[in-house]
């Protein structure tokens, strides 16, 4: 399993540095192992996509890369995760400073209930930002960034929670944008808002990657084929079985050629 | 029997039970307000009581009772707010914390004569801060410390997970979580829990008659003695004084703590908005 995964892995790695490198990763809820045996590497500045039936932990192993299964007690995480060759479990390394580095963005669009600004400018405020010059172009900057600056800009100040679910969600990637995060995590974002804003979303995704790496969990195979360059295809085969990496390549191979059957069975809809 | 005849009988049942709840509350509501009304007047609430039969006004008394309800709510409020922010986020969940919660609640329902006497005995007594507001407003403390603490607690626990969630993912600590997310969007629940608890001390008697006094008299530092507006009322009525001023202190009585609730309401609505 693991030589095979290998294979795809230098393949897929061959144009670009890597920025996140998985090694031998297994993970537990208590004595429930969730994921088996993956190996993996996130190119940088690029779209990866986690695709995969509901319940095969690709929300989970998402979660390890920026230690957000901390925050879950019982859960524990083996194998070695690099964000630029840099070991994130390791005992020096403070998760807080890690998930500055590493953004997420998750199902349910879940502003904080304040304005639209002390949204995005939260984060910059958490890292000492103080001067108001400096954060009105931050929050500006973010804002165009994540494709709603036009929408927002003359009602800053009213609740983020007024906003539609769609502007709801890219204020959270404006939030995010807003402490330059050089890898940002995606979990399903799009499955909670409407068709226009998932437009909107895919677009600045493609912008997005000329400075940050994104990981994008998506159960949209078509969403997958238009944003990402990469696609990893995550499986449990049998219920109560740790979940495996099936198979990771270029993404436009995975939908024309894959080489695991399983794969083939899926992203033609034979099962999940 | 009859489906139809059964329905009717059940509903009949349930409209009496209803209907009794909804005459009580206007009863007591409107006997009181009918033979208090024609007392409230500027001078009545704005003087002094003189006289061997307490006429005149109550003035002395609503201030003893705000200035204990002010200060009691000064302590209670910052002690019984961190402690559940403790239980709520920082405690390991267990049986510790599950016997504080159980402690906490056996403290609300504690009869309050209990908690005067307890107030009598180590604040008036041992403490040897004899009767005054700061007595009376420790031992209240005690009545309104589970009340706010359980209302702040259900208040933190009512903030979504994802919101916290939003807030770790940006590289918050646990405590700029606390501080600056879960704690403002709980504000309002706590608030109505606070204003609750002090709508409980404003009607309060029987810690009060233990821990203040029952001299008239104007309170200026928190070590001068009192008389609160229920002690007021208590000793008109219960020793025939003046009936009269006795429901016109519980008209006036009835009046602040309505408005304390309905503040409870405009915040909780205010809370149910923004969530």
């Amino acid at each position: 399993m693991s030589t095979d995964t290998f294979s795809h892995l230098s393949q897929a790695a061959d144009e670009r540095p890597d920025k996140i490198t998985v090694k031998d990763l297994s993970f537990h809820y208590g004595d429930f192992q969730a994921l088996t045996d993956i190996n993996v590497g996130i190119s940088s500045k690029a779209v990866t996509a986690f695709i995969g039936p509901s319940g095969c932990g690709k929300s989970t192993f998402l979660r390890c890369f920026n230690r957000m299964n901390d925050l879950i007690p019982g859960t524990r995480v083996d194998g070695l995760v690099t964000l630029d060759d840099q070991d994130i479990y390791a005992p020096g390394v403070d998760p807080v400073d890690l998930r500055r580095r590493v953004g997420m963005i998750f199902q349910q669009p879940n502003p904080f209930p304040m304005s639209i600004y002390d949204n995005v400018a939260y984060g910059p405020r958490l890292h000492g930002v103080k001067r108001k010059a400096e954060l009105d172009e931050i929050v500006e900057r973010s804002l165009e960034r994540a494709n709603l600056w036009k929408e927002v800009k003359d009602i800053l100040g009213r609740n983020g929670l007024s906003l539609s679910g769609g502007q709801q969600q890219r204020l959270c990637i404006a939030r995010v944008l807003a402490v330059e995060p050089e890898v940002m995590l995606m979990d399903e974002p799009c499955s909670a808002i409407d068709p226009t804003s998932v437009q909107k979303i895919e677009d600045l995704m493609a912008e997005l990657t000329d400075r940050i790496t994104i990981i994008i969990v998506t159960h949209n195979m078509q969403q997958a084929a238009r944003v990402s360059e990469y696609t990893a295809f995550f499986l449990q085969e049998v219920a109560g079985e740790p979940a495996v990496l099936v198979e990771f390549d270029r993404t436009t191979n995975i939908f024309t050629s894959p080489k695991d059957r399983r794969t083939e069975d899926y992203i033609t809809g034979r099962f999940g | 029997m009859n489906k139809s005849v059964t329905n009717i009988i059940a509903l009949s049942i349930l409209w009496l039970a209803a209907g009794i709840t909804v005459v009580v509350l206007f009863a007591v509501i409107s006997y009181v307000f009918v033979n208090g009304i024609s007392q409230i007047s500027p001078a009545f609430i704005f003087t002094w009581p003189h006289g061997v039969n307490a006429e005149g006004g109550v003035w002395p008394t609503i201030v003893s009772t705000m200035y204990v309800t002010v200060l009691a709510m000064l302590i209670v409020a910052p002690i019984a707010v961190l402690a559940a922010v403790y239980l709520a986020e920082y405690a390991v969940q267990g049986r510790l914390v599950g016997m504080i919660r159980f402690a906490a609640d056996s403290l609300a329902s504690v009869p309050s004569i209990v908690m005067g006497l307890f107030g009598l005995a180590l604040f008036v007594e041992a403490a040897g801060l004899r009767f005054s507001m700061l007595s009376a407003a420790l031992a209240l403390s005690f009545l309104m410390l589970p009340i706010v603490m359980r209302a702040t607690e259900e208040a933190i626990r009512a903030v979504p997970k994802y919101i916290r969630w939003g807030s770790y993912g940006l590289g918050a600590t646990k405590w700029q979580t606390v501080s600056r997310i879960v704690i403002p969007a709980a504000m309002p629940r706590i608030i109505t829990g606070i204003i609750l608890a002090t709508g409980r001390a404003v009607g309060e008697t029987a810690v009060v008659i233990y821990t203040m006094g029952q001299a008239i008299n104007l309170p200026i530092t928190p070590l001068d003695s009192g008389r609160p507006m229920t002690v007021h009322l208590y000793v008109l009525a219960m020793e025939g004084i003046n009936l009269p001023a006795a429901y016109g202190t519980a008209l006036l009585l009835m009046v602040l703590i309505l408005g304390f609730n309905l503040g409870a309401r405009y915040f909780l609505r205010r809370a149910s908005k923004r969530m």
